[in-house]
């Protein structure tokens, strides 16, 4: 992995007032991002036209593009043109991408696309919050694969952990989720955007061996195969079918079976490193509250008004939400009575919560099917029910 | 039959193509008979007169039979999903403005599922080339009726004939914005390969159809033989009428087809202009892109 610093012709280093859909921008321009292709859809469409508008004196292209299919299609090509990519989109633009995540997966592509979550099912509540799709950016596409999923909780998240996302993306070849939401979107708080030079970015893992012995799909030592650009003159081959480690189709059960494992295993192998969280007061704690998003924030008075009543009551903020923090949520579920999980839906954070505890303690849900955020008073009854 | 003749004989047999082909994928998928093939030794013999760098055309195909041109051709090549090569290839031209892009698929894949990414590229005058190699039907998943079937045709999800309205490709991607639209049958080779050479070497977006059979079965069900048949009857009814107005070429069943040059237009391209437009109304802070 090769560390570089930002260009500075992408960053606007300063102090600003920001709402979560201009940082997300601003993190992609300071990540290297030069290629954007969109559909508008609310509460989203900020990222696009504050991209749009700073391009032009960056030097880059964006591009809206019929539909939601054809955005995620065009990132992948861009891509491969050596390019970093990135859109943004909302609950039905998301399921329309499904698609071709899958594609991406599977021809290992780079690229970052933002979900601003709104209330769903379908048309659902465009102008209005939503966490409905953290199983949707697990699970969206069909046959076996991992992603990665972040979700910030405020618009200087908003632009930190877009460069992270390229960051991850390029480091392991696989799209990045940045699982936001109609809050943290349209919130507005200071960003502070650092000098370029303090801003870290990975460079693609470029081959450079000898051209007649590049074969793209071959797993590196970390398992992650070294990449190359259209129009070096390798003349390799890609394709969605399930492929050998020179990219050509091989239809059998043998070949998929070491085909499908390495995109799963290369992100699993590295989860350690992929994930972070936020821990605090978890050490004693009879209750952990974990939670991710505009919710952790929501979250805030109802531990602290648990805390003034004498539970011990501890949180962990999801920051990497996929792959899931399994590990750290296995070791406090053997000291805690409960996990409580508030979340912008009727359930879905909450059985990963649940899975990862093995019994050992329940994962109590507060659910909110959107709209809105929780009445911290329905957390706070729900640590209160949970040390009963 | 001595060993130095046999030797010799195999030599002649190597394919003079092989350069531009992966034929360490061979034998390909498709049937004896199909046209795809036909249309792909065209295409290898544009690039070779066209003299483009090879290092910078890329190949894009979406899924079907003609979707598996990618995967044989020798070149940067990707096959992606159903109906987004198109898409695809926009990222990559866009992504790298000095690729020559060039979509190879059929008729399903483009103007079935993908038909809303065609019209909008057309529209922009993105600089691709699209080859849309059309059979008149879904032939990878077993002959079912598509949006090109010509009335009356029989396939396996119209089986008591074709009664829809099919597209006029030409027609379509004229009204739709491409500034090169040509339309051969498999059988027009060497017309197949100029209009190729054209796309290859000129700038905008191109769009060539290229009727082929499809033996196994479009023939096969509506009873018109061989590939040989299907040629005999391009050869009867196909009629060459450069510059004709494209309202006019709609297809009947095994009725006439109107091939030529139709649409040869010169008009900026997105790129064009976007950098453009910007430089005009941004001045000297605008970043061209994509301009050496």
């Amino acid at each position: 992995m090769k560390k570089t610093k930002a260009d500075p012709k992408g960053v606007l280093t300063g102090a600003h007032y920001l709402d979560g859909d201009y940082a997300i921008a601003e993190g992609g321009l300071a990540a290297g991002c030069r290629f954007f292709a969109g559909y508008p859809i609310t509460p989203s469409t900020e990222t696009a036209e504050r991209f749009v508008e700073r391009i032009p004196y960056v030097g880059g292209v964006f591009i809206q593009m019929e539909d939601e299919l054809a955005s995620i299609t065009a990132l992948i090509g861009a891509a491969w043109a050596g390019k970093k990519a990135m859109t943004v989109t909302s609950g039905p633009g998301f399921s329309l991408m499904m698609e071709n995540l899958g594609l991406a997966c599977m021809m290992e592509v780079p690229l970052v696309i933002a979900n601003v979550q709104r209330g769903g099912p379908s048309t659902g509540l465009p102008t209005y919050v939503g966490q409905q799709d953290m199983m949707q950016a697990k699970w969206g596409s069909h046959g076996d694969y991992e992603i990665i999923a972040l979700s910030p909780d405020s618009p200087q998240e908003c632009f930190d952990l877009t460069v992270d996302a390229f960051n991850l993306s390029e480091t392991y070849r696989v799209p990045v989720l940045l699982m936001t939401d109609e809050c943290v979107g349209h919130m507005y708080e200071k960003v502070v955007i650092p000098p370029a030079d303090e801003i870290e970015v990975v460079e693609r893992k470029w081959y450079d061996g000898p051209k007649d012995e590049y074969l793209p799909y071959k797993p590196d030592e970390d398992l992650v195969p070294f990449m190359i650009k259209a129009g070096d003159g390798y003349r390799f081959h890609t394709t969605g079918l399930t492929h050998d480690e020179r990219g050509y189709p091989v239809i059998n059960a043998e070949c998929q079976n070491v085909c499908v494992p390495h995109l799963v295993e290369k992100i699993r192998q590295n989860a350690d490193k992929i994930i972070r969280f936020e821990e605090e007061e978890t050490d004693g704690a009879d209750v952990v509250v974990v939670s991710y998003g505009i919710t952790s924030r929501v979250a805030i008075p109802a531990v602290q008004k648990a805390r003034e009543v004498g539970i011990k009551v501890g949180t962990l903020r999801l920051i990497t939400v996929w792959p899931f923090p399994e590990k750290r949520i296995k070791e406090l579920a053997g000291k805690i009575k409960a996990f409580v999980v508030p979340e912008i839906n009727y359930g879905q954070v909450v059985y990963e919560v649940e899975r990862c505890a093995y019994g050992q303690a329940p994962a109590i849900h507060v659910p909110h099917c959107g709209g809105w955020v929780h009445d911290p008073e329905d957390i706070f009854k729900a640590i209160k029910g949970a040390v009963k | 039959m001595n060993e130095e003749v046999l030797v010799e004989e195999t030599d002649e047999e190597l394919n003079p193509a092989e350069d531009y082909l992966r034929l360490d994928r061979f034998p390909h998928i498709w049937c004896s008979g199909c046209g795809i093939g036909t249309v792909v030794r065209s295409f290898i013999e544009a690039l070779q007169k066209s003299k483009v760098d090879l290092d910078k055309v890329c190949v894009v195909s979406g899924i079907g039979c003609t979707g598996r041109v990618a995967g044989y051709i020798n070149l940067d090549s990707f096959h992606s999903t159903h109906g987004r090569a198109v898409p695809f290839a926009v990222g990559l031209k866009l992504g790298n403005p000095d690729l020559k892009v060039v979509v190879f698929s059929g008729d399903g894949d483009i103007f079935g599922i993908g038909g809303n990414h065609f019209i909008h590229t057309a529209r922009r005058n993105m600089d691709i080339a699209v080859i849309c190699v059309n059979n008149f039907n879904y032939a990878m998943t077993g002959g079912q009726v598509a949006a090109t079937t010509p009335i009356r045709a029989n396939l396996s999800t119209a089986p008591y004939g074709n009664f829809e309205y099919p597209f006029n490709l030409p027609y379509l991607a004229e009204a739709s914005g491409a500034t090169y639209v040509a339309r051969w049958t498999s059988l027009h080779l060497r017309r197949v390969t100029k209009s190729m050479q054209e796309a290859l070497t000129r700038r905008g977006f191109s769009f060539i159809e290229v009727i082929t059979p499809c033996v196994t079965l479009y023939a096969r069900r509506n009873r018109l033989g061989d590939g040989l048949n299907l040629l005999r009857y391009y050869y009867d009814n196909s009629e060459i009428e450069h510059g004709a107005d494209t309202r006019t070429l709609d297809i009947d069943y095994q009725d006439k087809i109107t091939v030529g040059k139709f649409v040869d237009k010169e008009k900026p391209t997105f790129l064009d202009c976007m950098n453009n437009y910007l430089s005009e109304v941004i001045g000297d802070e605008y970043r061209p892109y994509g301009v050496k």
